[in-house]
């Protein structure tokens, strides 16, 4: 029978000490920018947070920690429809799974087709100048839809 | 938070092995916490493959960090190693283990940490390893600190030593902190806390190791890690160990 597994704990205020090696935010050196905002209920920048991408294939990983402004940024694959994300900070007792879609899925997504369309919207990254923006939103009335893990 | 709000609330079993997210003892939690009940994933994406680091992901001294400058850091050296597993208990082979911590007087080396203790010019506070065949890990590093910090009046974190792991599924993903045993601080933290299960809390505790500890060397704690595979409430928490 199964082991009860290890809980999880936040990873803190300074979690930059041990992660901020590579794998850094470059998932592929040829990719498109992908930027955006961690941002808590109130609306406010999450300074000490930290965004892990990856592909499904589990290939192409990545991680960025926020700037005083609550953003990360990272470099992707332009031939990927959908990434996996994590979100980590202080405050975080566990860290929280959603999904970047940096295109409209082309057909149907059973996925996405289970959300309202508010909910989605908060999974689709929009293009900005040559890149594309993706906030994160941990609560409130936009907040980013979260999976269970 | 009002005086009224207990920063340690009563243990309730019902969490089984899984934190209680917006705790409310841990102030942060409030503005950052999801409040909305998490989505279930299809079926297919559960079981995605995580990322697999090599060797080379590696440095000479990562999995050592008394020994990452000129001199040794002060404080107590210890060894703390343990094996990763799956929650069928099969050892999970080449996880990426990182590590960070406070030094021996309770600071870490970063600018956020303002806490009037002593840094050490010998003492970074990270590692970094993978697992062996038998999902092994070891570190050799000194003896953390405990800090204070602002939740509440006069709160103090219990030393502890942050983990993070990769396994071999997206889902095995884990970052957590391991506690010393004995250390009469847990009884007032509300991180640890916020595992309300007294049992799951019992896993975050290291044990001392007679085996492990080296002689007029070092002592030794062991720590073994179960990462999970399903979502949440889909295991069983179990009273055996
Ligand atoms: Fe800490």
């Amino acid at each position: 029978m199964s082991r009860p597994r290890t809980p999880s704990q936040t990873v803190g205020p300074y979690y930059a000490i041990g992660l901020s090696r590579r794998p850094q935010n470059v998932l592929d050196p040829d990719g498109i920018e992908l930027s955006g905002r961690l941002l808590d209920g109130r609306g406010e920048p999450i300074d000490d947070g930290m965004v892990e991408l990856w592909d499904a294939e589990g290939r192409r990983f990545g991680r960025c920690g926020t700037d005083g402004e609550g953003r990360f940024r990272f470099r992707v694959p332009r031939d990927c429809a959908v990434l996996e994300a994590l979100v980590f900070a202080r405050g975080l007792l566990r860290h929280q799974r959603t999904r970047v879609y940096l295109r409209p899925p082309d057909g149907d997504d059973d996925l996405l087709a289970a959300l309202s369309p508010a909910e989605r919207e908060t999974l689709l990254a929009r293009p900005e100048g040559d890149g594309l923006v993706f906030d994160i939103r941990m609560q409130g009335e936009r907040a980013t839809v979260f999976f269970g893990h | 938070m009002r005086d009224e709000d207990p920063v340690v609330l009563p243990d309730d079993e019902s969490y089984g092995d899984e934190v209680q997210v917006d705790y409310p003892g841990y102030r942060s939690t409030r503005w950052r916490a999801p409040k909305r009940p998490l989505v279930p994933l299809p079926e297919r994406l559960r079981d995605l493959a995580g990322p697999v680091f090599g060797e080379d992901a590696l440095e000479p001294a990562d999995n050592d960090l008394t020994r990452q400058h000129e001199g040794e850091p002060l404080g107590e050296r210890i060894i703390v190693s343990g094996r990763v597993l799956d929650e069928d208990g099969r050892p999970v082979r080449g996880a990426l283990v990182e590590v960070w911590q406070a030094n021996a007087a309770g600071r870490y080396r970063h600018d956020v940490d303002r806490h009037p203790a002593p840094l050490d010019p010998n003492f970074s506070g990270a590692g970094r390893c993978l697992t062996d065949d038998e999902g092994r890990y070891r570190f050799t590093t000194i003896k953390p600190g405990a800090y204070p910090w602002g939740n509440h009046d006069n709160a103090w974190r219990p030393a502890h030593i942050h983990f993070s792991l990769f396994g071999r599924l997206f889902t095995q993903r884990l970052v957590t902190q391991m506690y010393f045993p004995g250390d009469p601080l847990l009884a007032h933290d509300p991180i640890f806390h916020a595992v309300r299960n007294p049992k799951a809390r019992e896993l975050l505790i290291a044990r001392f190791d007679p085996e492990t500890t080296e002689p007029e060397w070092a002592l030794g704690y062991t720590w073994d890690i179960v990462l999970g595979r399903g979502g949440p409430g889909t295991t069983v928490f179990e009273e055996t160990r």
